[in-house]
């Protein structure tokens, strides 16, 4: 174990990891400050630059780049009431409300280090819980790993999405997508119309360059609301204040990184849906709720660390399973495919120093974004003048090229293309997309245990439940997919039940 | 640009109905009751199903949502402009950097959308030529991907 501690540490304390752990900051900090260019896509364009690295330099790349990316993404919310990312938005009104306030230091300080907070919470719980589950994992057969895929699947159309029906619909254009190719147990090529470029399947990179960085530059193009005003003028001392807060709020603080872990660690919910379930319990188990919504700290506090803290959850179910946690591990198991780190329990005792590494990378990357973030806030100013006008024609430029290193190849383009409106069509009318990255993700594995279950058991389906943990997962699945009925009927039985009371 | 739910269930239940026709002429496996069929068959069923309920849905709905409704986007001809042009840089560069070379398709992708979206033309012309360079070196020189020369193939550096 000191061994593979110490290859971890060489490999992360390199010059060349330590740079590209640098400029990744900047660039997440960057990205997320500005409005409409969220974490996610932040990934999806440093994925094209990070396949010409080493692996250990490639996912430092991405982890750095996503923590720095959810913080910053305050900061926009906070002075223009514009969330930087969507993982800000629960409490944009109420971090504006305090810049009103005069407060903005306050504000984005505790966003700040209760990000940082959040994101340590969670990178211990990721390596304390990561090993213990692979461990378990390893007594896995093609059943059980068939339920959790398709329990994972599940979760991202059931429990993250309001809408299940749209949200289903998302996942089996996912899943179809997924089928393309001659990637199937069968060798056979599907859905390839002759293509030669199709039998290998539809890029995944290319495809979450489209979804994500694609769709929202068409939503720029077509935005015809007026920029926001900045408010601040200056911005201080942000740390100041913040220890007081910490001692008044570690109920919170704990409450929001735990709920911010488990979210993340369920597939499908990001850092996004954290933020809001915690600033909604915040708010909840508040002594004082009438404040929330005037320019109150506390939700800041709470739903700040819950939003950092779900990245590091993501990357559990992401590192033992090989079951994204949320869109961006989604993007970064495409990368460890690449790079040959294949996820799941045997990447535990086979690499065990490129696990160690992922962890010492998620410590460094909590640690310096309190540093690099107070630096991005006091230039905050700067960065939200940048013209989104100028920056978004680059960045269509950028995922172009993007799309086209991956294989070289212009169909790759074409791939982007499509996938960018489809998923600005589909976002624009209530369809979440996020199942749809799930569905692409995991199409393959959920088939290929699929097929090798039902050859296994003889095409007995009994097969798929004869185990024990086969069996449990598979009551939690039918339990989610009743959940909505179940939900239903219990409304209406209390609806009855204080009719005829009354 | 909204649709009614029905649309989208149409759409589903066409697809669906496809892949199915399709998966019908995909090959058994000697042996072996499940082959290259069984999954995407499942998942056209399942496309159908959802398909239909929103269809259903928005049959149910179309009085308060109409079939189609357009952005306030789409009065306005800068926007459709930009809209336009932002899937034509893509277009564009697919069906011309072979022949006209990356630099001339990037700077004039980027010179036209820059304009669209109201950047003053000075400054459009600048950035569109120092961002073309600065990403051209950045993937051919650094990362080595090999990005076309076209038209400028005879001063290729």
């Amino acid at each position: 174990m000191s061994a593979a501690l110490l290859q971890a540490f060489s490999m992360v304390f390199e010059p060349y990891t330590i740079l590209v752990m640098v400029l990744a900051s900047l660039y997440g900090l960057f990205v997320g400050a500005v409005p409409g260019l969220s974490a996610t896509m932040a990934v999806a364009l440093l994925v094209p630059v990070t396949f010409f690295m080493p692996p250990i330099p490639a996912i430092a790349a991405m982890v750095t780049a996503t923590a720095m990316a959810i913080f910053s993404g305050d900061i926009p919310g906070c002075l223009l009431r514009i969330p930087g990312t969507p993982a800000s938005a629960a409490y944009t009104d109420e971090a504006f409300a305090m810049t009103r306030k005069g407060m903005a230091e306050t504000a984005l300080g505790a966003g700040l280090v209760f990000s940082a907070v959040g994101g340590l919470f969670g990178t211990v719980v990721l390596i304390v819980a990561a090993p213990a589950l692979a461990d378990f994992a390893l007594n896995f057969s093609s059943f059980e790993y068939f339920w959790l895929v398709l329990l994972g699947l599940t979760c991202a159309v059931f429990i993250t999405s309001d809408r299940p029906l749209k949200g289903m619909v998302t996942l089996l254009l996912g899943l179809l997508v997924a089928c393309v190719g001659l990637g199937n147990p069968a060798g056979f090529p599907r859905f390839t119309f002759g293509n030669a470029e199709m039998t290998g399947g539809i890029g995944m990179i290319p495809m979450m360059i489209g979804m994500f960085a694609v769709s929202e530059v068409i939503r720029f193009a077509v935005d015809t609301l007026p920029p926001g005003e900045i408010v601040v003028e200056k911005v201080g001392r942000v740390l100041s204040g913040q220890w007081a807060l910490a001692k008044k709020y570690p109920v919170q603080i704990l409450r929001g990184s735990v709920l911010g872990t488990a979210v993340g660690a369920l597939p499908g919910a990001g850092a996004d849906i954290a933020a809001w379930m915690s600033y909604a319990m915040s708010k909840k188990f508040s002594k004082e709720p009438e404040k929330f919504g005037t320019g109150h700290v506390e939700g800041i506090v709470e739903s700040g660390s819950a939003n950092n803290s779900a990245l590091a959850g993501a990357w559990i179910p992401a590192l033992v399973f090989g079951i994204p946690g949320d869109s961006i591990t989604a993007i970064v198991i495409g990368v460890l495919y690449m790079k040959n780190l294949n996820p799941g329990p045997t990447l535990f005792t086979t690499n065990p120093q490129n696990i160690y590494a992922v962890f010492m990378l998620f410590i460094i990357a909590n640690i310096i974004m309190v540093p690099l973030g107070i630096l991005c806030i006091k230039v905050a100013k700067r960065i939200l003048r940048v013209p989104r006008n100028v920056l978004m024609p680059l960045i269509l430029l950028f995922c172009i090229v993007g799309s086209f290193a991956i294989n070289n190849s212009l169909f790759d383009v074409g791939v982007m293309l499509v996938a960018g409106i489809v998923a600005y069509l589909l976002e624009e009318n209530g369809f979440p997309i996020a199942p749809a990255i799930l569905g692409v993700v995991l199409g393959g594995m959920l088939e290929e245990n699929f097929i090798t279950s039902m050859i296994k058991s003889g095409g007995n389906l009994a097969g798929f439940v004869s185990r024990p943990i086969a069996a449990s997962l598979a009551a939690v699945v039918v339990l989610v997919w009743l959940a909505p009925l179940l939900r239903k009927l219990w409304v209406r039985g209390r609806r009855t039940a204080s009719s005829t009371a009354a | 640009m909204k649709f009614n739910d029905a649309v989208f269930g149409l759409i589903l239940l066409v697809l669906g109905a496809l892949v199915l026709a399709v998966v019908r002429s995909y090959p058994g496996i000697p042996g072996q009751q499940v082959g290259p069929a069984l999954f995407p068959g499942l998942i056209a069923i399942g496309l159908c199903i959802c398909g239909f309920m929103l269809l259903v849905k928005g049959w149910r709905e179309r009085h308060a949502a109409p079939w189609m409704r357009l952005g306030g986007w789409t009065a306005s001809p800068r926007h459709v402009l930009a809209a336009a042009l932002v899937i034509g840089a893509v277009l564009f560069y697919i069906f011309a950097s072979e022949r006209l070379g990356f630099l001339p398709t990037a700077a004039i992708s980027l010179l036209a959308l820059m304009l669209a979206m109201r950047v003053r033309p000075g400054r459009a012309v600048l950035i569109a030529l120092i961002a073309s360079l600065l990403i051209h070196a950045a993937f051919y020189k650094l990362l080595r991907v090999p990005l076309p020369w076209g038209v400028l193939t005879p001063i290729a550096w």
